[in-house]
């Protein structure tokens, strides 16, 4: 195989890098058009980026944005559209933080409490994703439809949970209510990083081992495999044995439970308990950071990265007099032009190979073609 | 990209065609809904179950839901998903303020349709040019107008005089029209609380009072998509561009043309959605539209992919929201009519034959019954939960007599049946 070859790298480059060009590109339009600086947006952005503290942010957020992209990527590579991520960390967050700050707990050693709150995220994560699994499975109703809906009862839920009559507290002097907090042996402490105020969160290993058992799954086990193999077509994949129904099940619980942990980092390492501020909506984050990166764990890493990176320096924005939701714009015109890039150089890449293969066919068809005249109709052609 | 993947589950394919129900017994069946309406008001007392004021709350949250649930179906009879509905009516919500405050409710309304149909626009040149997911371009779109509409809403509203950075200045709401003499007629009769009888002039008298404009619009517009896409040519080759665009292609339809026609006119539908909210609710305000564009893909399956169907879905789901407000005692009845309704779909299902399915159903109704009986309320933050429960159970326990169009969600290229 060339899969190597510089053109199929370029090629594999140039859709993200297209995308990111043309967004950059909206934008400019954007400001110039409302009568803002491009020059002076991009240099407010860069000289953030550049603190220690925005950057520490930064990765910070890349790694619940990580997390959630693995969580979606499972189901993508399945043709799974797993758009419940967002309930499903949810209430895995609320739960496991009521679980994790519950006073019972205080009395067990760290590690131990430290795993039962993730074993119980996953769970919980899991069972959501169940329930969308469990409709598909047994009545064919579509993943994306009921997710949608699990999604908004989970909302509801949580708010009913987060009720000082059941699972949460109020917090005196502020109209915020949350779970009880995690206390010290609970946490997960953070690294320091010199000039920054604020730590990188512990998990950040966690979500590069999840990022590891993706990439060992899919290419190195049978299971992985037959995931991919599914996906890829299901009618091969039933002729070779596959249980489709197993896999679907299978896989929306796995991406459940990676789901389940991407409220943790913040959890565990900063906010010590769920309360009302709880960053919302990082499951669509990671639908776009899984397309962006392909559903690669590395390339999935660096949209992640970029994403945090333009979350958390779009804060300067304000002090420059740019209105920040200009970062939204930019992403959002990402995502959409990167996947519109990437069917495009798909496109491209079938025609490529379709006029090769044609060539090919065509020179054995035709017996006149042996010998040295073949070079000169490739050449003619190419 | 292909479409997701298709799970088949084992039931049987619906027997089409011999379940034709007469007129009659339709108004039947509606009348058996009033009476079990009535009995359980004057169960449960509650009297805002069937009162005026909640017919016409449920009226005013029904519309944006109905407009959301019509744009979807316009899309997917052409065979393209639109999971954007709910990005498209934030565009809506910002062009509706935008407008509305500076010239009028009206031309709100306009300048939120436009909006929306640009938002389907986008849509469809993502999904029917380049072949891109439907699902995939929809999340884009969400992820994409929030961002938008906060933007300008900023740069626009900030230092307009009432408005702030992520709301805009007051909108007047549209003119409001009553029909003079019948509903007062009707107010005499429901305030003598007779049985079934002040049940039924309530909910008539809430539906000729105080009705909005804009309420009689998006009827006239349920009304136009039945005529336009089940009764002209235009709708015909529109719906089977959704059932088999191949065929379509082959007999001379622009599969193109009506995929583009469609998806910008529901881009258009749900940007009116989003402008009646903001017009009735006075103003555009950021996150205005909390997932209506969802509860109105759920009012469409919910509707089975028919205009008659998804009026019904969305007035029940903007009944519930209705409901929400005024007060826990209509609330708590509803547990009980939600626990009657499941077992009355399981009696439906043992009948066909689907025993497992029967007896979940009736499971869950006399668990919803359980509740009813053992609670004295419903805690208020589930409520705004119920529209998207009742979807899934009506997905989950009668999901055999929903029929989308076969090929919805599939990518389409021109002359691939060759």
């Amino acid at each position: 195989m060339r899969r190597f070859a510089p053109r199929a790298v370029l090629l594999g480059l140039a859709a993200p890098v297209g995308a990111l060009v043309f967004a950059v590109l909206v934008c400019a339009v954007v400001l110039a058009a409302t009568g803002h600086s491009l020059f002076d947006t991009i240099d407010a952005m860069v000289t953030a980026a550049q603190r220690p503290r925005t950057f520490v942010n930064s990765l910070n957020s890349a790694t619940q944005y990580y997390l959630a992209a693995i969580a979606v990527a499972i189901g993508f590579r399945m043709k799974l559209f797993n758009i419940g991520v967002d309930g499903q960390y949810r209430l895995a967050a609320m739960l496991s933080a009521a679980l994790a700050g519950a006073t019972w707990m205080e009395g067990l050693p760290s590690v131990l409490r430290i795993t039962m709150t993730i074993v119980a995220a996953m769970l919980v994560g899991a069972a959501w994703a169940g329930v969308a699994a469990l409709l598909k499975v047994t009545r064919g109703i579509s993943e994306v439809i009921s997710t949608i809906m699990l999604n908004a009862i989970a909302t509801y839920l949580v708010s009913y949970l987060l009720n000082p009559a059941r699972l949460a507290e109020e917090r005196p002097g502020s109209n915020n209510i949350g779970t009880r907090p995690i206390t010290e042996g609970g946490q997960v402490g953070g690294i320091p990083v010199s000039g920054s105020s604020s730590d990188l969160f512990g998990l950040v290993f966690l979500a590069a081992a999840v990022g590891f058992a993706y990439w060992f799954v899919l290419s190195r086990t049978r299971f992985g495999f037959e995931l991919k193999a599914t996906g890829l077509s299901e009618s091969a994949a039933v002729a070779s044995g596959i249980s489709v129904k197993k896999m679907v099940l299978l896989s929306m619980l796995l991406s459940g439970a990676v789901a389940g942990l991407v409220g943790l980092p913040q959890l565990l390492g900063s906010s010590h308990e769920y309360s009302l501020d709880f960053p919302p909506g990082i499951g669509f984050i990671g639908i776009a950071v899984a397309l962006l990166g392909r559903n690669h764990p590395i390339g999935m890493a660096l949209a992640a990265v970029l994403w945090g990176l333009l979350d958390n320096s779009a804060n300067a924005l304000d002090l420059a007099g740019v209105p920040r939701e200009i970062v939204g714009i930019m992403q959002g015109v990402i995502v959409l032009s990167v996947v519109i890039a990437y069917e495009l150089v798909r496109r491209y890449r079938v025609r490529t190979e379709q006029r090769e293969v044609g060539k090919a066919l065509g020179s054995t068809r035709d017996p006149a073609a042996d010998g040295p005249k073949d070079d000169n109709r490739e050449e003619a052609s190419a | 990209m292909t479409a997701g993947l298709s799970v088949r589950a084992g039931s049987t394919p619906p027997a089409r065609g011999k379940r034709k129900l007469p007129a009659l017994a339709w108004v039947g069946a509606i009348a058996a809904v009033l009476l079990v309406l009535s009995a359980v008001r004057v169960f449960a007392g509650a009297t805002d179950l069937t009162s005026s004021g909640t017919v016409q709350a449920a009226l005013t949250a029904a519309v944006p839901l109905a407009m959301a649930a019509l744009a979807g179906m316009w899309a997917e009879r052409a065979g393209v998903i639109n999971i954007g509905l709910e990005g498209m009516m934030v565009l809506g919500t910002f062009g509706a303020g935008f407008a509305g405050y500076q010239w009028g409710p009206w031309a709100g309304v306009v300048f939120g349709l436009l909006l929306g149909a640009i938002g389907g626009l986008l849509h469809a040149v993502a999904t029917v040019t380049f072949g891109v997911d439907h699902i995939i371009s929809g999340v884009a779109i969400n992820l994409l107008a929030p961002g938008l509409a906060l933007f300008l809403s900023k740069l626009y509203f900030s230092d307009a005089p009432g408005g702030g950075q992520k709301q805009s200045p007051r909108i007047d709401d549209a003119q409001k029209i009553t029909i003079p003499g019948l509903s007062d007629v009707l107010g005499a009769v429901e305030d003598k609380r007779w049985f079934f009888v002040s049940d039924v002039a309530g909910m008539l008298r809430g539906l000729v009072t105080q009705v909005s404009l804009l309420t009689v619009l998006a009827a006239l517009l349920i009304a136009g998509s039945v005529w336009l896409l089940w009764h002209t040519p235009f709708g015909l080759r529109l719906r089977s561009c959704g059932e088999a665009p191949v065929a379509a292609e082959s007999l001379g339809v622009n599969v193109y043309k009506y995929k583009y026609l469609a998806v910008t006119a529901s881009g258009a539908f749900a940007g009116l959605g989003g402008a009646f909210l903001a017009v009735s609710s006075g103003q555009f305000r950021d996150g205005q539209t909390s997932g209506r564009g969802f509860i109105g893909l759920a009012a469409m399956i919910f509707g089975n992919w028919r205009p008659g169907g998804l009026a019904a879905g969305a007035s029940l789901f903007g009944y519930t929201d209705a409901m929400a407000l005024r007060g826990s005692a209509a609330v708590h009845a509803l547990l009980l009519l939600l626990g009657i309704a499941l077992v009355v779909v399981a009696v439906l299902q043992l009948r066909s034959g689907h025993h497992v399915l029967s007896s979940v159903a009736g499971f869950l109704g006399v668990l919803f019954g359980f509740w009813y009986f053992s609670s004295d309320a419903v805690p208020a933050e589930l409520v705004g939960a119920a529209p998207y429960v009742v979807t899934l159970l009506v997905l989950g326990l009668a999901s055999q007599r929903l029929r989308p169009p076969k090929f919805i969600g599939a990518p389409y290229l021109r002359g691939q049946g060759k």
